[in-house]
């Protein structure tokens, strides 16, 4: 997939949960990606924000951090 | 199995009553039936039959043949029996020779102006007035024509000297499916009260009076086929004579037994029998006890099977090394082989994640639920997905999140109780037939409509229905519209506190209600945004909150979205603010779009979830699979369509079985799709004809039609219903075998026998399934799920006394505004839909006479629009967005507003999903199908894109001759 796809996908995901309630919107957010992301997008994910997180909202980049500490990569 | 009884339909006469019950005597029986019920109705329940012509029981009483005469003691003269409610303690005869004699002189009447070739009559033996006659004992007919006083006939063309005959009108055979000879016809009226309260189109009426009254579609000059008529053949069904016949029986014979099935096009799910003369399919009709349709059909169902003859249909396996070689057609074991190898070769080489399955919700549960089973158990992955990821993914998520489960709250007959309903996003006398009919038969006894819809569907004004409210909004605006609607609710205090007190989470609800306040949602706010008049939008809320059983109806209009989960969502909270949860006539009823897309998601054929919604990552779910097949599951979400097709492009996914669905049409953004399917290495596609993505396959396994197996399909209302072989398969195996034999080939060692088998492991696997077994359903007909041991027959309504998950959520629905924007360059909104006779992407349907209603794709756009780019209705009009570009022709019509052309995308030569784009809903990644944005110009014929991929398929579709 294209970074800009990915990056839009998860940036949508984040504006959801950003208009919802509630301090945990990052735990949130890496709940939804690791329920329905497949191992190797989240995989793409994690390279992305390596390389720097370009273009991914804020909330994102935190949810991958969390994702990193209760997921294995595959 | 298949030799069930069926249930007695015999026609009772008039409508089922629900009164309080009156006894009175018959022939000198004491009968009891409900208050309201008629004479003629009670003596049928009593085993009784009393002579009738005009009655039938689906239609209310008309009083007009007077065959149905009975005498009642202390009642002067012969009433009508169907006509005359019972009385308590009246007293009835039926067999009187006073009404005999009248009844005789009736069929005389009859008799005497009507053809007497009952021999050669295409209803020979399936014929009332035949019946009639016999019945009531008619041995000569008296009435003469009067010698030299002209013909006082209808049936014969010209007189013995040749003259000819005014009175006779020829055949109108316009319509494919059905003959009228008018020759035949008793003037019944029934045909004419079908059309009105059966179906609801009132096309046909009784023209002229007394001798001269005629049957007509239309208007004077039409035929049927030009006339309103939309095919559903009710009038078919309710003419007593020949009148009005299909051609199969004309062409073939009258049946000789029939199979009770279930129809394989939309979420109805229509029960029809299939009425057979030997081993040869006659005719399908609808099946009274059916409790979906009650009786009725669209003209899909009904008549729409041809295709399974089709000469296009494929009945030989075929494999080729590469998609450019011919197609060679091969013994289905070397077919099974070769497809095995080369999906476990890919997997050696590219990983046990790099292949996968699809199926389609036009396959029976069992075959999903093998087909996920294969992904999972065989494949040792979660690659599985259906094209219910396409349709209704984010009902799933929506409907799970605030309700805790995806499932629609109502069954069909709900819609007899309601006195608002909104449709939104939803086009149901095109997609959904028999709901609209139903429907439309609500409205007429008084309920009122309110339409969210871009278009002005036909629903927002026919014959004898109107809505009320009609909002036109701009495609991709329906949190805007949705959120508006709850904004009037709350801020005008039309909120059911009561309702949101004991069954929804108080503080998420306060919450909610700060945010929807704000005015930043009202209506006034949004009008620039969305377009729809702020004070009709209060008007269609306050009616909606105050306006007694409120009840919401969407379709694919809210889920193809950007915002599809969350607009779900916005339906939820209306649902719950106003306290319409939980009992007859309210509830949100997403309406499938397909046969099976209920049960495609029931069976797991997500990538995240386990039959019965379970996600793969909860362990304790993972072992109940793991005992019952004794493999390892994986706890990781598998990929989605769009996913496998961006995985494939990147190099990591390449094989891929896929069983009934066609991606490559039905899926946006063509060119990606096409991209993704030729990289793949091994494409096994399952169905019945070289479907537009088998022009990228390298295996193809002919499937079998819904008439050549059995299994079950679980319509929009959870359902299920039986589907039964009626004929054999054509080529040579049903689905769920093949599926098996593929499983095997990669050494699963599976030994289902029969589909029941596969239903067995469902249910003890699954447990809103637990009690669905094959006897249930022969028992009972249908069951609703959830059906198990606390609900033994299966659940008509969801959410009686507390929702599934418990307490109902309200969710915070803000509006974002797709990224699908209109600009200079794309100044218009695409929006797309279907059409009544064409079914999905029309492999079916565009293989039978259907295609006279619809033979192409058509370019919905307003005058407006039209005019200031120089356009004239069914010029070639280009249609472009940032994805690519098509051409089609154009249709000037003020049904879409300005700003927005619509069209439908039944056609492979359209190619309407080169211009979707790939953006999704945010939650599921259904693909934001309603909202394009595009621009259209004068053009002169098909895109080089069309050109080579006409020219592409033409090449992959080839088929070597076989090797003698
Ligand atoms: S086929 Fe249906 S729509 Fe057509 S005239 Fe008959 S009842 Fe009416
Ligand atoms: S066409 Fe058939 S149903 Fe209609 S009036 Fe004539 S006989 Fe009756
Ligand atoms: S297509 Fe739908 S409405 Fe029409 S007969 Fe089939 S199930 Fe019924
Ligand atoms: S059946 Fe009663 S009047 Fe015709």
């Amino acid at each position: 997939m294209s970074p800009e796809k990915m990056v839009h996908m998860a940036n949508q995901i984040a504006t959801f949960f950003k208009t919802q309630p509630g301090g945990d919107q990052a735990a949130r957010i890496a709940a939804h990606l690791t329920d329905y992301w497949e191992p190797r997008m989240l995989d793409q994910l994690h390279a992305h924000v390596d390389a720097g997180g370009k273009g991914l909202d804020d909330l994102v980049i935190a949810a991958e951090t969390e994702i990193v500490k209760t997921h294995i990569r595959a | 199995m298949k030799d069930l009884i069926i249930p007695n339909d015999r026609d009772m006469g008039t409508p089922a009553k629900t009164g309080a019950p009156v006894t009175l005597e018959i022939d000198g029986m004491a009968v009891t039936v409900p208050e309201g019920t008629s004479v003629l109705r009670a003596a049928a329940e009593a085993g009784i039959q009393i002579p009738k012509l005009c009655a039938s029981d689906n239609l209310e009483a008309f009083g007009s043949c007077r065959l149905c005469v009975v005498e009642i003691e202390g009642r002067r003269g012969t009433p009508a029996s169907c006509t005359t409610p019972v009385t308590p303690g009246m007293v009835v005869h039926t067999g009187s020779s006073k009404v005999r004699k009248i009844r005789k002189g009736v069929m005389e009447l009859y008799i005497s102006d009507h053809p007497l070739d009952c021999l050669t009559c295409s209803a020979n033996g399936d014929c009332e007035l035949q019946d009639m006659a016999g019945a009531v004992g008619l041995r000569d007919v008296r009435y003469e024509a009067p010698e030299n006083g002209g013909m006082v006939n209808h049936f014969e063309a010209r007189n013995t000297s040749g003259e000819a005959n005014p009175e006779w009108l020829p055949k109108d055979d316009s319509n494919p499916y059905f003959s009228y000879d008018p020759s035949k016809c008793i003037v019944c009226n029934r045909c004419v009260r079908a059309c009105e309260e059966v179906q609801g189109t009132f096309a046909l009426t009784i023209q002229g009076r007394g001798f001269d009254s005629r049957v007509s579609a239309g208007n004077a000059g039409d035929d049927f086929l030009a006339s309103d008529c939309v095919s559903c053949g009710a009038c078919v069904q309710a003419c007593p004579t020949a009148t009005l016949q299909e051609k199969s029986i004309i062409e073939m014979g009258t049946p000789d037994r029939s199979v009770v099935t279930t129809c394989a096009y939309c979420g109805v799910g229509c029960s029809f029998k299939a009425e057979m003369n030997g081993d040869e399919l006659v005719r399908m009709v609808p099946y009274k006890h059916g409790k979906a349709n009650r009786g009725h059909s669209c003209v899909k169902g009904r008549f729409a099977y041809g295709y399974a003859h089709h000469k296009d249909r494929i009945l030989k396996p075929m494999i080729r090394d590469r998609i450019t070689d011919p197609w060679r057609e091969v013994e289905w074991d070397e077919a099974l082989s070769f497809a095995a190898s080369k999906m476990r070769g890919l997997q050696e080489t590219y990983g046990k994640k790099s292949i996968g399955v699809i199926t389609s919700s036009r396959c029976t549960n069992e075959e999903t639920y093998l087909v996920q089973k294969l992904a999972r158990a065989v494949f040792g992955n979660n690659n599985t997905d259906t094209c219910a990821r396409v349709c209704h993914s984010p009902t799933g998520y929506g409907l799970g999140q605030t309700f805790g489960t995806s499932a629609g709250t109502q069954d069909f007959d709900s819609v007899e109780q309601t006195d608002v309903v909104v449709v939104i996003g939803a086009n149901p006398t095109d997609g959904h037939p028999v709901f609209a009919s139903r429907l439309k038969k609500r409205l007429r006894e008084g309920a009122k409509l309110i339409v969210v819809d871009p278009r002005r569907i036909d629903l927002v004004k026919s014959a004898h229905v109107a809505a009320s409210h009609h909002l036109p909004l701009r495609p991709g605006t329906n949190v805007a519209v949705v959120s508006a609607l709850a904004h009037v609710i709350v801020t005008e205090g039309l909120i059911n506190e009561e309702f949101i007190r004991a069954r929804c989470d108080w503080d998420e609800f306060q919450h909610y209600a700060e945010f929807i306040s704000n005015p930043r949602h009202s209506p006034e706010a949004t009008a620039m945004l969305t377009g729809v008049d702020p004070a009709e939008l209060r008007a269609a809320a306050r009616l909606f909150a105050t306006g007694g059983n409120g009840s919401i109806y969407y379709g694919l209009g809210v889920t193809e979205h950007s915002q599809g989960s969350t607009t779900v969502m916005g339906i939820a909270n209306l649902a719950m603010l106003t306290g319409n949860m939980g009992r007859p006539g309210v509830g949100v009823n997403p309406l499938r779009g397909q046969n099976n897309v209920q049960g495609a998601c029931d069976m797991g054929s997500f990538p995240h979830e386990l039959p019965g919604y379970r996600h793969v990552k909860g362990p304790e779910v993972r072992k109940v699979f793991e005992e019952a097949w004794d493999v390892q599951i994986d706890a990781e979400p598998g990929l989605r369509i769009p996913n496998m097709l961006d995985a494939a492009v990147d190099g990591t996914f390449k094989g891929l079985y896929c069983q009934g669905e066609d991606i490559l049409q039905s899926d946006p953004d063509t060119k990606h799709v096409a991209a993704g399917l030729a990289a793949m290495e091994c494409i096994i596609v399952h169905d019945l004809f070289l479907n537009e993505t088998a022009n990228y396959a390298h295996v193809f396994l002919p499937g079998s039609t819904f008439l050549e197996k059995d299994g079950t399909f679980t319509n929009a209302e959870r359902r299920i219903n039986r589907v039964r072989k009626v004929i054999p398969p054509l080529n040579g195996y049903a689905d769920w075998e093949i599926t098996q034999m593929l499983a095997n080939a990669m050494g699963a060692g599976w030994t289902y026998a029969h589909p029941a088998r596969i239903m067995e492991e469902i249910a003890a696997t699954t447990p809103s399934f637990a009690g669905v077994d094959y006897a249930l359903l022969e028992e009972k007909g249908s069951v609703q799920w959830p059906c198990n041991e606390a609900h033994p027959e299966g659940m008509p309504l969801m959410h009686i006394d507390a929702f599934m998950r418990g307490k109902g959520r309200f969710i915070v629905t803000e509006y974002v505004a797709t990224d699908e924007k209109t600009g200079p360059r794309f100044p218009l909104l695409l929006t797309t839909g279907r059409i009544l006779s064409q079914y999905n992407v029309g492999a079916q349907t565009r293989r039978t006479d259907n295609v006279v209603w619809h033979e192409e794709d058509l370019l919905e756009i307003h005058p407006h629009d039209a005019e200031v780019r120089g356009l004239k209705d069914g010029d070639w009009v280009r249609l472009a967005s940032r994805a690519g570009e098509t051409t089609l022709r154009a249709k000037l019509t003020d049904r879409v507003s300005p700003g927005v052309v619509y069209t439908t995308f039944h056609h492979p030569d359209t190619q309407a999903n080169v211009i979707t784009t790939d953006y999704s809903d945010w939650a599921t990644n259904c693909p934001e199908y309603k909202v394009t944005a595009v621009q259209i110009s004068l053009s002169n014929g098909p895109t080089d894109w069309q050109e080579d991929y006409a020219a592409q398929a033409a090449q992959a579709r080839r088929i070597l001759p076989a090797a003698e």
